[in-house]
C-alpha cells in the first residue's frame, strides 16, 4: 500500500511538472505572438491543458480530493474555451483588427450584419 | 429576459443537474450540507432554467456512451496535439504563423452540439472560434493553408462533427 501511494505521488508530480511546462510555453506564446487573436490561441490551449494537468496531478497525490478535482477539470474544459471565444468576438466587434500576412477575413462581411442581428435578438 | 421557456418539468430537471454538481463538489451526506445544497440549487435553477439548454435526457442513453468515450479520446488527442503545436510555433525563432479568419458551415442543428463543437475547435491545433451565426462558424486560423471551403471543413471540423452527428442523428 505504501509503495502504491509512492508511485501515485510520483505520477502526480510528473503531471504537475508537465502542466507547469505547458503553462510556461503558453506564457511565452502570449509574449511572442503579434496580436490579440494569436495570443488568445496560445493562451487558451496551453492554459487549459496546463491547468488540467496540474489539477489532475494534485488529485493523484491526494486521492481523497480526486472527485472534486475531476469536476474542476470539467469546468476548466468548458469555461476556458468559452471565455476566450467571448473575448475574441468582443474584440472583433469593438474594432480590433487581426494581424495578417496575407489577408483572409471571412468575418469582416458579417461584422456589421452581426451587430444588426444582435440588436434584433435583444428586442 | 422572457420566461416563456419556463416549465415545472424543465425546472425540476435543471434543479437535479445543479444539485448533482453540488453533490460532486461536497461528496458528503451530512444534513446541513444537503439542505444548503437543495436551497442553493433551487435558487440557481430558478435563475438559469430559461437558458438551460444542456444534457437532454436522450443524451444519457446507454447506447450513446460509446460515442462519448470516442469523442473524449478524439478530443484529448487534439488537445495534446494543440499544445505541442503551440510549443513548436512559440519556440521557433521565426514564429511560423500565417493567421486569417475562415468560415465553414456545420450540419449540426442542436444548440448544445454546436457549443460542444465550437469549444472543441477552440482547443484544437491552431484554431479559435470567433463567432457562430446560424450554422456558420467563423474561425481564426493561425496558419491558413487553404481557402477551399471543403478542405477547411475537413481540416478543422470533420473529426469532431462525425462523432457529434452520430449522437444527434436520432433527434436532429
Amino acid at each position: 500500500m505504501d509503495t502504491f501511494n509512492n508511485i501515485l505521488e510520483y505520477i502526480g508530480l510528473f503531471f504537475v511538472l508537465l502542466g507547469s511546462i505547458f503553462l510556461f510555453l503558453g506564457a511565452l506564446g502570449i509574449y511572442r505572438m503579434p496580436d490579440l487573436y494569436n495570443r488568445l490561441q496560445a493562451g487558451t490551449k496551453a492554459s487549459t491543458l496546463g491547468a488540467m494537468s496540474v489539477v489532475l496531478g494534485v488529485g493523484l497525490m491526494q486521492p481523497g480530493w480526486l472527485i472534486k478535482l475531476i469536476v474542476i477539470i470539467l469546468f476548466i474544459g468548458i469555461s476556458n474555451p468559452l471565455s476566450s471565444h467571448a473575448l475574441a468576438r468582443a474584440s472583433y466587434k469593438s474594432g480590433i483588427r487581426p494581424f495578417f500576412k496575407k489577408k483572409v477575413d471571412d468575418y469582416e462581411a458579417e461584422d456589421t450584419h452581426g451587430r444588426a442581428s444582435d440588436e434584433e435578438s435583444i428586442n | 429576459m422572457s420566461r416563456k421557456n419556463f416549465s415545472i418539468s424543465r425546472y425540476l430537471y435543471t434543479f437535479f443537474i445543479v444539485f448533482l454538481i453540488w453533490y460532486a463538489f461536497t461528496t458528503s451526506l451530512q444534513p446541513a450540507e444537503i439542505i444548503t445544497g437543495i436551497i442553493l440549487s433551487l435558487v440557481v435553477a430558478y435563475i438559469t432554467v430559461v437558458n438551460f439548454d444542456c444534457c437532454d435526457p436522450i443524451l444519457i442513453m446507454p447506447s450513446h456512451i460509446i460515442y462519448f468515450i470516442q469523442y473524449f479520446f478524439v478530443f484529448l488527442v487534439a488537445l495534446v496535439k494543440a499544445n505541442f503545436d503551440v510549443a513548436r510555433r512559440v519556440i521557433n525563432p521565426k514564429l511560423p504563423i500565417n493567421p486569417g479568419i475562415v468560415s465553414f458551415e456545420t450540419k449540426l442543428k442542436n444548440n448544445f452540439a454546436k457549443m460542444v463543437l465550437a469549444n472543441s475547435i477552440t482547443l484544437t491545433p491552431g484554431t479559435l472560434t470567433i463567432d457562430v451565426i446560424g450554422n456558420k462558424f467563423y474561425i481564426h486560423w493561425i496558419d491558413v493553408t487553404t481557402k477551399n471551403k471543403d478542405e477547411i471543413y475537413k481540416e478543422i471540423a470533420e473529426p469532431f462533427e462525425k462523432v457529434l452527428l452520430k449522437i444527434y442523428r436520432s433527434h436532429n
